[in-house]
């Protein structure tokens, strides 16, 4: 949309911003320092606003919840973007100054009236038109979002939704209102800044670019391919066309972090070789031809991770890897060298400052000046840089210095798979305070709040299925089918159920879930999942 | 346009600390000015990233026209003040508070501050015979916590960190009135019974070692804590992407405690219970 | 943070409102939701406090912090019946000791809560003038007070089918300026001049009603002695909201007379109240009123309920534009709160802690807004003073202490009860307009347990602010608590140390650990070999709790012991 892919304010900025929007985020359990910034708008008088599914630990905090049905984001989306035009409350000079496509737009969301939105969304219209009357009318606003956002089939989509709603209000370019995606690991923002994205060079550089490419191949000596790669849902894909049929995975455990757990084991099992670098046999560890033991990156290693607000800092070696694990700049040194290049001994900062060489963005960073700051946000272009708390100020400039934004046009659809008779109960997926992403590295300490394996719903709905709390149940998709006891919580519904996604040994959750992905951004909908539910 | 945020300029005040003119913010406080004045104030439930409580009094200093003394760490400075901070009554103030709180609980863990400043006072021990002393059984209720009520000053600092001020988890607050009053969960339930999310918050705030991480007491237990062979590295925390740094206590190549720097602004010193103990999954002998 | 997340509907599937300012707003109703809970019951259970926590969105381990913070509030299992039995300095003075006996003999030790009834020792419960007195907690039913009591008394009322109050009357001296009048009703009120001070003040501006307070010269009766005309004129400056706050919890040892007025006259309180508020421009009032008063109270809220009926309480009062109600509070066993600020954490739903000053109350009083406070006595000379104007005030009393005052006379007098004389009189001339010394005199305690023992010459001091300031004692809240040489002084002493610890909120060291350490060293000094070490510790507690207390409780609660020992109550060498 704007060009580089960062969120694009500070963390500071929403300690004193007027209005908060949480829209598909339980921050409190999944970035719990993050929102301990929030907490601090909050009392320092912000407005804040949830919109997510489930009334969450995070929604908890909020003036107003709106308890959206799964994927229902864009409808609510356009309605509020309807509604702001026709109160009469458009940034009509920000407009008309900043963006582009406005008509079009206005016209296209005419449709999402806020009685459509309330009957797709199941939010009351009252509730949908309050949030578009603040957001319109704060001084200044940050609209936050997470995974509720992009573990859709239309991940795309739905953020370019919530890109429109700051488009026509003016909430971004300016100190205090900005649109802030909270990555979800730690190095999401660093791996796509340094171009481990199918289409971008380090820096977002776009590969397809002949000039810019060019200066990668002169300062590595090699030819760079043209064509963007595949991301790692589209490899999928190949190896079942068979186009793929080798893979080194680094960090990664798709055996049981890709939805359709079934399918994916399959196609790993159906390569002719697999490579894999880990600090754990994990199960796709275990699929492979050849491991190589790692360290791990953030207390064995050097070199830096960037955060959500775009902030580069250093990462150190507090410890020794044990026993012959290398770190996985070392591996890659020595796997260059042993296909017969000559990298030599790897040093992090080297890399580094070979980066900053490339990437203008980076080239400011020192690892002294990293250390001395504290970390820098990015773009930091010269040494005498402060660094960018927030992004897109020229948006505002006059004359423009670039193309105007563009507003997007984006139609609501619902969730891929559908509920219906066999399956009437809609199952999200996400994570506990406690716990991470397949619990690899989070089930090493003994967590006293841990909550089990199990399948959150209400009273009301377990009464209907006619299970009591602890009793276990048994959770069926149109791919597979897992048992789990229940627990009650009340921040659901009837019809919706969740459950965490941290122990796939116990409790496969993506064997529910379907690989129905976002082909802009390679996402699966974990977010979506249609299931019906059995006492056993 | 906006660039970057334009601070409004700040108007300042002029003070005099110990006969010294100090010229400061208006925003900044008496402990600040005296700091800045080169004074050696010592404080025990200030912390910079909490909301003073003004609970242990050690910071006061002697203002010209108060009656009483003034606590420093909370008052803002105001023009013309005349401010001492080391005078006679100044000294008997600290003297007294560290006499006091010594005569009730087990300062054997505070740190070495603290220590240098009893000793610059002439604090003595046992002065007021077999009087009331704090005796409570150490909580051992987790594998992540330890409190050691013996040990409690009742600063009050994990209450803002569990509260209003960090955390806003508020599993803990001041239990009863006086002196016996206690930091305590309702009706002393269990932790793992209560709101506790164990970010661990309380126990990084902590000054006298009331609340310990299990790691550390267990080591200490066994004699096996020694921090003179610890290194301490700062790094990232892998479990999201907000970007907290971790202070990675290291002895004989093991993590035993994980802090977070107080003067940095992601974390202001505070973690959540992932990044505070998430570390075993690197050191556990059998995955 | 949800309200009455348990008892959801399908109305709240898809939308919720709640908050942080939502929340903050219901904080406020914690302590009277305690109150309910405690009255009905008898005690807090876990279930009660976690119920109370969720409707109110406050965390249960804040909600019990408060609930803790109360003696009369329990969270462990009490009898539906439990006495609060008087063992203060006055009453034991007065001979109460001999009662705590009988009700020990018949009733065992206090403090054992296991059975159907119970008795615990209270602290002063401000019914002096009695020479003895108990407070009653009735679950399910109403508070009750026995005043004088004896152990029969006490223990038929703890077996009563309905418990009722039984106190003596106070004697109450006639044609005085605040008392003489017992209003029953509204227009009784009215009968005597009542209500005329409110209308006069609503044709005047609210600026010329602070100037008549201001030049009535009027200082605080709370203690304090602070000018009057100088709060309202800094709250009247303020932008609002803005809160006035009758401070009514009175419980200081010794002291009786705000329960007097409440219960005499509580109208003209309310008329007072209330042109507060019309001339600082604020729109609510509290009374904030003692737990152990339960007649006060009663008198009070059916007096603040005819008054608002009769629209003198309420929207455009008297058909003015001006509107202003007034709540009551209900403390619940905390002398702490009674300190001003201490007092809004109490209204707010906190631990009635107090609060480093400053911003000062009248900056950043109640819920943060600026803040009159005033105790009772202070706003009873209002009407007064805007019906004959501020210099006919001033006119009273001495040049620096303008008006009269109340005087709470106990202990060895022949004639207990309040007394009030224009500014001016000694401690002599008060114990001898209550009839004279029962007995031989060994010294008075002037100003309550805050305050200090006097004898010989200091006798004829007068009682003004200033003539006091310079002899070294505190006219306080007006107690003069009057002791014979019958009376063994020590235990007294002690009595008044054990006092301070156990109001201590516990907030700062000096306070918390020093009231402790100051009871420990009297009791050792009874029997000490070496008295200097004791009196030298005694002296340091001294210092640093005067110089370092965060508030008033810990920096006076060394004033009676250093008192009782200059003039050698205590610590002389035998």
């Amino acid at each position: 949309m704007f060009g580089a892919g960062g969120g694009t304010s500070s963390y500071e900025e929403i300690e004193t911003t007027d209005l908060i929007i949480l829209w598909g985020s339980n921050a409190r359990s999944a970035h719990p320092i993050f929102f301990h910034h929030l907490l601090k708008g909050v009392r320092n008088g912000a407005k804040m606003y949830a919109v997510d599914p489930r009334r969450t630990e995070s929604a908890q905090w909020a003036d107003t919840w709106l308890g959206i049905d799964v994927g229902s984001d864009i409808a609510l989306a356009n309605a509020v973007a309807r509604e702001i035009i026709n109160a009469g409350l458009a940034n009509t000079e920000f407009i008309e100054h900043s963006t582009s496509g406005f008509d079009d737009f206005a016209e296209f969301v005419e449709p999402y009236t806020l009685e459509r939105a309330e009957e797709i969304s199941g939010v009351p219209a009252s509730a949908i038109r309050a949030l578009a009357h603040d957001y319109a009318t704060a001084e200044t606003a940050q609209l936050c979002w997470t995974l509720g956002i992009t573990e859709h089939h239309n991940a795309t989509d739905n953020v370019v939704a919530l890109i429109n709603l700051a488009l026509l209000t003016g909430h971004v370019g300016r100190y205090g209102s900005g649109l802030v995606p909270i990555r979800g690991q730690n190095n999401v923002q660093g791996g796509g800044d340094m171009g481990a994205l199918p289409n971008k060079l380090p820096g977002f550089q776009n590969v397809a670019d002949d000039e810019l490419r060019g200066k990668f191949e002169k300062a590595y000596g090699m030819t760079i391919p043209s064509e963007p790669g595949w991301h790692v849902t589209q490899m999928f894909d190949a190896m079942e066309r068979a186009e793929l049929s080798a893979m080194y995975v680094i960090g990664e455990n798709p055996a049981q972090s890709e939805a359709d757990s079934g399918r994916t084991i399959e196609l790993l099992e159906g390569l002719d070789h697999l490579v894999v670098q880990d600090i754990f046999l994990t199960k796709t560890a275990a699929m492979a031809d050849v491991v190589f033991p790692a360290a791990s990156g953030w207390a064995e290693s050097e070199g830096t991770f960037t955060s959500s607000e775009r902030r580069v800092q250093r990462v150190r070696r507090a410890l020794d890897p044990p026993g012959s694990a290398k770190d996985d700049l070392a591996i890659l040194f020595e796997f260059a060298n042993a296909m017969g290049h000559e990298w030599g001994t790897a040093d992090a900062e080297d890399v580094w400052d070979e980066l900053r060489s490339l990437s203008p963005m980076h080239a400011g960073m020192s690892y002294e000046r990293l250390e001395a700051m504290g970390g820098i946000q990015w773009p930091c272009p010269d040494i005498g840089h402060p660094g960018t708390k927030f992004l897109h100020a020229w948006l505002w400039e006059d004359p423009m210095p670039r193309e105007p934004a563009p507003f997007s046009l984006v139609e609501w659809v619902p969730p891929v798979d559908p509920l219906d008779e066999d399956y009437p109960i809609r199952l999200t997926t996400g994570r506990r305070l406690d716990a991470y992403n397949t619990g690899v590295q989070s089930s090493g300490y003994r967590s006293p709040i841990y909550a089990g394996a199990v399948i959150d719903m209400t009273p009301e709905q377990a009464a209907d299925l006619g299970a009591s709390e602890g009793d276990v149940v048994r959770i069926t998709s149109r791919r597979g089918s897992v048992e789990a006891p229940v627990r009650f919580t009340n921040g659901l519904r009837r019809g919706l159920v969740f459950m965490a996604i941290h122990s796939p040994d116990d409790l496969d959750v993506n064997t529910l879930t379907l690989d129905a992905w976002d082909p802009k951004s390679g996402t699966a909908e974990f977010k979506a999942t249609a299931v019906r539910i059995e006492t056993t | 346009m906006i660039e970057q945020r334009i601070a409004d300029p700040v108007a300042t005040v002029t003070v005099t600390i110990d006969g010294a003119p100090v010229t400061m913010p208006e925003t900044a406080t008496l402990l600040e000015a005296s700091r800045a004045a080169g004074a050696d104030v010592p404080t025990l439930c200030y912390l910079e990233t909490l909301t003073p409580f003004n609970s242990c009094r050690l910071c006061v200093v002697e203002v010209a026209g108060s009656r009483t003394l003034v606590p420093s760490c909370s008052r803002m400075v105001e023009e013309g003040m005349e401010v001492q901070t080391d005078s006679d009554r100044v000294q008997h103030t600290r003297r007294m508070v560290y006499e006091l709180l010594d005569s009730t609980v087990d300062l054997s863990l505070v740190d070495d501050e603290t220590t240098r400043q009893m000793e610059r006072y002439g604090v003595r021990t046992n002065r007021f015979g077999d009087g009331y002393r704090r005796t409570e059984a150490v909580k051992i209720e987790d594998d992540l916590y330890v409190r050691d009520y013996e040990k409690c000053i009742m600063c009050y600092r994990c209450v803002a960190a569990c509260g209003p001020d960090a955390q806003n988890t508020f599993a803990i607050d001041v239990a009863g009135r006086g002196l016996t009053s206690t930091i305590a969960t309702e009706y002393d339930i269990t932790l793992p019974d209560s709101a506790c999310v164990y970010c661990g918050n309380c126990v990084g705030v902590c000054p006298t070692g009331a609340l310990m991480f299990t790691s550390e007491y267990r080591m200490r237990e066994s004699g096996d804590w020694d921090e003179d062979r610890q290194t301490v590295t700062t790094t990232i925390c892998t479990f999201c992407g907000v970007g907290c740094n971790l202070e990675l206590h290291v002895q004989d190549n093991r993590i035993v405690k994980v802090t977070s720097p107080m003067d940095h602004e992601v974390t202001s010193g505070h973690l959540c219970i992932k990044g505070r103990f998430g570390y075993a999954h690197i050191q556990s002998e059998s995955p | 943070m949800f309200r009455g997340s348990r008892e959801r509907s399908s109305a709240d599937d898809h939308v919720a409102y709640g908050g942080l300012a939502s929340a903050e707003s219901r904080r406020n109703l914690l302590l009277p939701t305690l109150h309910e809970v405690q009255s009905s019951v008898g005690w807090v259970s876990h279930g009660a406090l976690n119920y109370i926590s969720e409707r109110l969105s406050v965390s249960p381990a804040e909600a019990y912090g408060v609930a803790t913070f109360y003696d009369l509030i329990a969270t462990e299992p009490r009898p539906e019946r439990v006495a609060h039995v008087c063992d203060d300095i006055g009453c034991l003075a007065a001979g109460a000791g001999s009662m705590l006996d009988d009700l020990r003999d018949r009733l065992g030790e206090p403090d054992e809560f296991g059975g159907s009834i119970a008795w615990t020792r209270s602290p002063c419960l401000g019914q002096c003038e009695k020479g003895s007195a108990a407070f009653i907690q009735v679950a399910g039913g109403d508070d009750v007070v026995v005043a004088p009591a004896t152990a029969e008394q006490v223990i038929e009322i703890l077996h009563a089918e309905k418990p009722q109050p039984s106190v003596s009357p106070s004697p109450i001296r006639q044609d005085t300026r605040l008392l003489g009048r017992t209003t029953l009703s509204l227009s009784h009120h009215e009968s005597h001049g009542g209500l005329e001070a409110l209308r006069k003040a609503l044709t005047m501006l609210p600026g010329d009603v602070v100037d008549e307070v201001t030049a009535s010269g009027l200082r605080g009766r709370g203690g304090a002695a602070f000018p009057a005309g100088i709060k309202w004129r800094a709250v009247g400056a303020e932008a609002g909201p803005k809160y006035v706050v009758c401070n009514a919890d009175e419980s200081e040892p010794g002291t009786f007379k705000d329960r007097v007025l409440m219960e005499e006259d509580p109208y003209r309180l309310i008329e007072a109240t209330t042109i507060a508020g019309y001339a600082v421009g604020a729109d609510k009032g509290y009374i904030y009123i003692r737990g152990e008063y339960p007649g006060a109270l009663r008198r009070l809220s059916d007096a603040i309920e005819e008054v608002r009926d009769r629209g003198y309480l309420g929207g455009n009062i008297a058909g003015s534009d001006f509107s202003f109600d007034i709540e009551i509070r209900r403390g619940a066993g905390a002398y702490i709160c009674g300190e001003e600020t201490a007092l809004f954490n109490s209204i707010e739903g906190f631990r009635g802690e107090p609060r480093q000053k400053p911003p000062f109350p009248t900056q950043a009083g109640l819920f943060g807004r600026p803040t009159l406070v005033n105790n009772v006595e202070s706003l009873m000379n209002i009407p007064a003073i805007v019906l004959e104007g501020g210099a006919a005030f001033a006119s009273i009393g001495t040049e620096e202490s303008t008006g009269s005052k109340l005087f709470c006379v106990s202990g060895n007098v022949l004639g207990p009860g309040v007394y009030e004389a224009p500014f001016g009189v000694s401690t002599r001339d008060v114990i001898d307009m209550a009839g004279g010394v029962d007995g031989d005199l060994q010294a008075v305690l002037v100003g309550g347990a805050a305050g200090s023992f006097v004898a010989g010459d200091q006798l004829d001091v007068p009682l003004t602010f200033e003539d006091a300031s310079a002899a070294g004692i505190s006219v306080g809240s007006g107690v003069v608590m009057v002791f014979n040489t019958e009376v063994d002084m020590a235990p007294i002493v002690s009595r008044i140390a054990t006092f301070f610890r156990h109001e201590s909120c516990g907030l700062c060291v000096p306070c918390r650990v020093g009231t402790v350490r100051q009871e420990e060293s009297l009791i050792r000094l009874r029997t000490a070999e070496d008295r200097d070490e004791e009196l030298a510790l005694l002296a340091d507690l001294d210092v640093v709790m005067r110089d370092s207390s965060i508030c008033g409780l810990g920096q006076l609660a060394t004033v009676a012991v250093q008192s009782a020992i200059t003039i050698g109550l205590i610590g002389a060498k035998s």
